[in-house]
This record gives structure tokens, sequence and C-alpha cells, in this order.
């Protein structure tokens, strides 16, 4: 598999504070990963050093197996960050051109790139002009004008309105369904569950977890029970192997499964050593629980 | 080189307030032709400027270079708000992120500043040569085409001075905050000069100050005023004796030249330096 963008034990720190610390992970072709972290857990900071304008403490990164300078991978990345970041007196489509300068793309992906993000009718505005929503889609149409071979999008659907959210999120969809390696960094969970692959959990600078988002959630999920026989239901989950931990409160037991299990065997385990449930629920975790549990919230 | 040009003049002609000092400025220029047409009746005494030999070669050239020189102004503001509203927009940073490197965002900015000044520069040797062919007491070639060392020193003014506006707007960030500080550094130099004149004398004041920057550029095209032949005439019969010297000389471009080299650096060095 080709590796996109590997980073090794890299570090920043600003003054006193440590943002990043010893992170490494590395992005692979093809994959849709999440960076996910509460705020000020080094999301940002991260993607400003792989992307030329944090500098470094220490640790390094390359882009593309370390063959090109940063700045020359750069133009082969489709990146937006927190921000759009354009030049308000001018129209959409000269913003357009000043990038496809920089990045040494032909004029006419404009049109098409315009197309994908729905502002084709507005390419003659001025930037100042946008909605947030729309400068937002604008950002998207930009980094995707050179078919970047990884698109990098930090807190893409900060600040938008459902509407807006729901655009940027198909955008992201679609984008995704044709293969392009996507790396989101969010807070929000749902939606790197529902995009992602893989995913980078951070916690203030360092790393709880990276792997495959089904990987975390791997549990085999677990009961939610209630019945009149408390006590004794108790005892008996607590001595069988297939569960690895049993919790209670009020009068529901929560009963984590160690090995996968259907609902219908459990009923009739329980059942058969007389033990009438008056609720039984089958859940999985979900990844927002998995993200408390790892960050300790 | 030329995709760099190409993207500053992107991000400059759409800016109607850069469009409109850039042309006002030009547009200034060629208003110094009109020195030419001031006229002055004073009863039986007909006064026209441009028959007082201002406009006689090779004077011209130290005459236009000088008056020219003021103007800069107008591009200083330009330059300190362009690179200024790089860090206001935010755009240096997706600059960035799309595949600049940060030498090439400075370098980009600097080969605006050296077309500035050497449009300026041929822009007032055409009009110079034009105002000259039709005013100048002496038409011979040879005189026509000396001391155009007042061209190169008028070049080399303007690239210095708009290095230290591109500077003033990597370091400051703030347009009128930059602006503020070329006034203040100005006012600095002055004081300076006075405080060591106070310790010393004045030679030894002028030989230290002529190294500042802004001073040094002052230094290239010294003021033309007191070499015309009527304030000559006027001063010798009141007793006085002009004796200056007007030329330009190697050691003052060489000054201007590492100056210049200074500012780029030191905004490179900022702009390495810094998180953006």
């Amino acid at each position: 598999m080709e590796t996109i963008l590997s980073i090794d034990r890299l570090t920043k720190k600003f003054g006193y504070l440590t943002a990043v610390r010893d992170l490494s992970f590395t992005i692979e072709k093809g994959n849709v990963y999440g960076i996910l972290g509460p705020n000020g857990s080094g999301k940002s900071t991260t993607l400003g050093i792989v992307l030329n304008v944090v500098n470094r403490t220490s640790g390094d990164f390359q882009w593309f197996g370390g063959k090109v300078s940063t700045h020359d991978a750069l133009k082969r990345v489709g990146a937006i960050i927190e921000r759009p970041n354009f030049y308000p007196y001018m129209t959409a489509e000269k913003n357009l051109e000043l990038v496809c300068r920089i990045k040494g793309v032909p004029y006419d992906k404009i049109q098409e790139k315009l197309e994908v993000v729905g502002l084709a009718d507005r390419r003659n505005s001025k930037f100042r002009t946008y909605s947030l929503g729309m400068k937002q889609r604008l950002a998207i149409a930009s980094a995707l004008l050179n078919d970047p071979e990884i698109l990098i999008l930090d807190e893409p659907t900060n600040g938008l309105d459902p509407q807006g959210i729901h655009q940027i999120r198909q955008l992201i969809k679609q984008i995704a369904a044709n293969g392009t390696t996507i790396l989101l960094a969010s807070h929000l969970l749902d939606e790197v569950e529902k995009v992602c692959s893989h995913v980078v959990v951070l916690r203030k600078g360092e790393k709880l977890y990276s792997g495959r988002v089904d990987a975390m959630i791997a549990s085999h999920g677990f009961f939610e029970l209630k019945c009149p026989e408390r006590q004794k239901a108790l005892d008996l989950l607590r001595n069988n192997p297939a569960f690895r931990e049993i919790k209670e409160e009020n009068d529901l037991i929560t009963a984590f499964l160690n090995e996968p299990m259907e609902a219908e065997t459990f009923n009739r385990f329980m059942f058969d050593r007389g033990i009438v449930l008056s609720h039984l629920v089958k859940r999985k975790e979900s990844l927002e629980e998995q993200f408390l549990a790892l960050t300790g919230a | 080189m030329l995709r760099l040009l190409q993207i500053e003049f992107i991000k400059l002609w759409n800016n109607r307030s850069s469009k409109v000092l850039i042309t006002a400025y030009f547009v200034l220029l060629l208003c110094i032709a009109l020195i030419a047409t001031i006229n002055f009746d004073f009863g039986q005494v007909h006064f026209q400027v441009a028959e007082q030999g201002i406009f006689n070669f090779p004077y011209i050239w130290h005459f236009n270079t000088y008056v020219a020189g003021w103007l800069k102004l107008f591009l200083a503001i330009v330059i300190v708000s362009m690179t200024a509203n790089e860090y206001s927009n935010k755009t240096i940073k997706q600059n960035l992120i799309d595949g600049l490197s940060k030498w090439e965002f400075i370098y980009s900015k600097f080969l605006i500043v050296l077309s500035f000044a050497a449009i300026s520069t041929v822009f007032v040797f055409i009009v110079s040569l034009i105002l000259g062919l039709i005013y100048s007491d002496y038409n011979e070639i040879s005189i026509i085409f000396s001391d155009l060392e007042y061209l190169l020193a008028y070049f080399v003014k303007l690239t210095g001075f708009f290095s230290f506006c591109l500077f003033l707007g990597m370091l400051i960030k703030r347009s009128a905050f930059a602006l503020g500080f070329l006034v203040l550094w100005q006012i600095l130099e002055g004081i300076f000069y006075l405080v060591i004149r106070s310790q010393s004398d004045s030679d030894t004041a002028s030989a230290i100050t002529r190294f500042f920057p802004l001073n040094a550029m002052s230094n290239l095209i010294k003021e033309p005023g007191s070499r015309l032949s009527a304030v000559r005439t006027v001063a010798s019969q009141i007793g006085e004796t002009i004796t200056k010297d007007y030329s330009v000389h190697w050691y003052e471009i060489a000054i201007v030249l590492g100056w210049t080299a200074l500012f780029v650096y030191w905004s490179y060095a900022l702009l390495k330096r810094r998180d953006l």
C-alpha cells in the first residue's frame, strides 16, 4: 500500500505548553482518516505542521515517501484549515485562478470544480459577499482544483447551519466515494463515524488510539436488562466467562460481552436458569462512548 | 519567475485601491511635465519655469529623478498594504498550504518591488527625455546621455525604499501601523542625527547617519535646487558660494543595496520563524 504521509515522533511546544507530543501515525492511500480530539487537543497544530505553516519543535514528517520537498508535495494535496481564507475583494473565479497558478493547474478545472460544489452560477460574485456555507464550499472547490491525492479538512462543518453541514457532509462522502484519500479533523464524532474508516484519537497532544474505526468499536456489544430477581441475575452473569464486566445502575443491569452472543441465546440462557427478564436490549458502543471512555471525560 | 509575477499581478490588479493608487502614481509622474507650463507674470517680467534651465540636459536627469522620488510614497502604500493584507486575510497561510514555498512568497513580493522600481525608472526616463528634447538648450547626443547615473540611483533608491516597506509590512502585519512606523523611523533617524551632532559635529553626524536606511536612500539623489544656475547667480550676488557634491557615489549605492538585501532576508527569516 502506498504511504501518503508519515509522521514520526512529532512534537510542538508553544512556550511551556506542549501542543503536540511525540505523535506518530501514517496515512495510507485510499482510506478515510479522522483525527478526533476535544478542542485544544493538537489537531490543527498537527495539520499546520504537515502543511508548512507551523514550525515543528522536534520529530519529522514525510510526504509521499520523502522524495519531494514539502511545498512541492502540497501541490498534490488539497487542504482547508479552520476558516476559508481568500482575497475578499476578488471574485470566486479570480480566487481560484490564483490557486491554479500556485498549484500549476490549468484554468479549465475551475468551472468543473465550481459545479461540484454548486457555486457555478455565483462564480463572478466577490468572495466577501458569500455566506459562510458558500465560503466553505468554495474552499472545498479550491482544494479539489488539482484533483488532490489527499484532501485535508479541518473542522469543515464548524459554524455552519444544519443545511450547510448536510451539504458539506454529502460532498465529503461523494469525494470519498471517488477513492480520494481524506484526512478529516473534527470534534464531531458522528461526522467521523459516518465517513471515516480509520481514526486517530488525540488528547492534550498525545495519541490515545490509532487504527480502524470498527476495531475501536470492536467490542461485541452489551446487554441492558431488567428483572425482578436482580441479585440472582448478577451472580449468574458474574460467573459467566462470556461477560467481561457487569455494571448496575438503579435497577438496570449492563453486561458487556467477551464473545459474540445473540439476544435470543441470552434470553433463553437466563430463562432456562429461572430468571425472567422484564427488559432486554442488545446494543453496541457508539464511537462517542468509546471516545469519551478513551479521553476520560 | 513569470509564474510568481502572474500570481502577484492577479492579487494586485484585482484590488481596486491598489489599482487606483498605481494609476494615480503614474499620472502624477506624468504631471512633472506640467511644471513646464508654470508661468508667472510680474508686470513687465515674464517668467516661465521651463526656461530657467531645469529641463536642460543633463541637469534634467537629476531634477526629475529627485522630484519623482517624492511620489514613491504612493507605491509604498500599495506595497505595505499588499503585504499586510496577506496577514489580515490570512491568505498568506492559504498560499503556503496551496504549495507556495516561504521563499517563493517573499521572492514574489520582491519581484513586484523590482518591477515597480524598474517601470518607474523607465517612465521617468521617457518623460524626461521628451521634456528635455522640447525645452533643453543643449541637444547633442553626448550631453543628452550624460549623467545617467541619476536614473540608476533612482532605481536603487526605489528598490531600497520599497524593500523597507515590504519588510515593515511583514514585521508589523497591519498596514496602517506599518506606515506609521515608517514615519516614526524617519523621525528617529532625525533625532539620532541631532543627538550625534550635539555630542560631536555635523560632519561626524553625517558620516554616521549616512548608513541609516532612509538617510542612505535620500543621500543617493541630493536636492538639485541649489545647482540651478539662476539660484547660483542669486547666491553669488549675496556673497555666498555653493560648494556641494551632487554626484552619485558608488558607496552610497552599495549602502542602499546592502539594506535592500537585509530587508529581503529579514522578511524571509521572519516568515520562516513564525507560526501562522
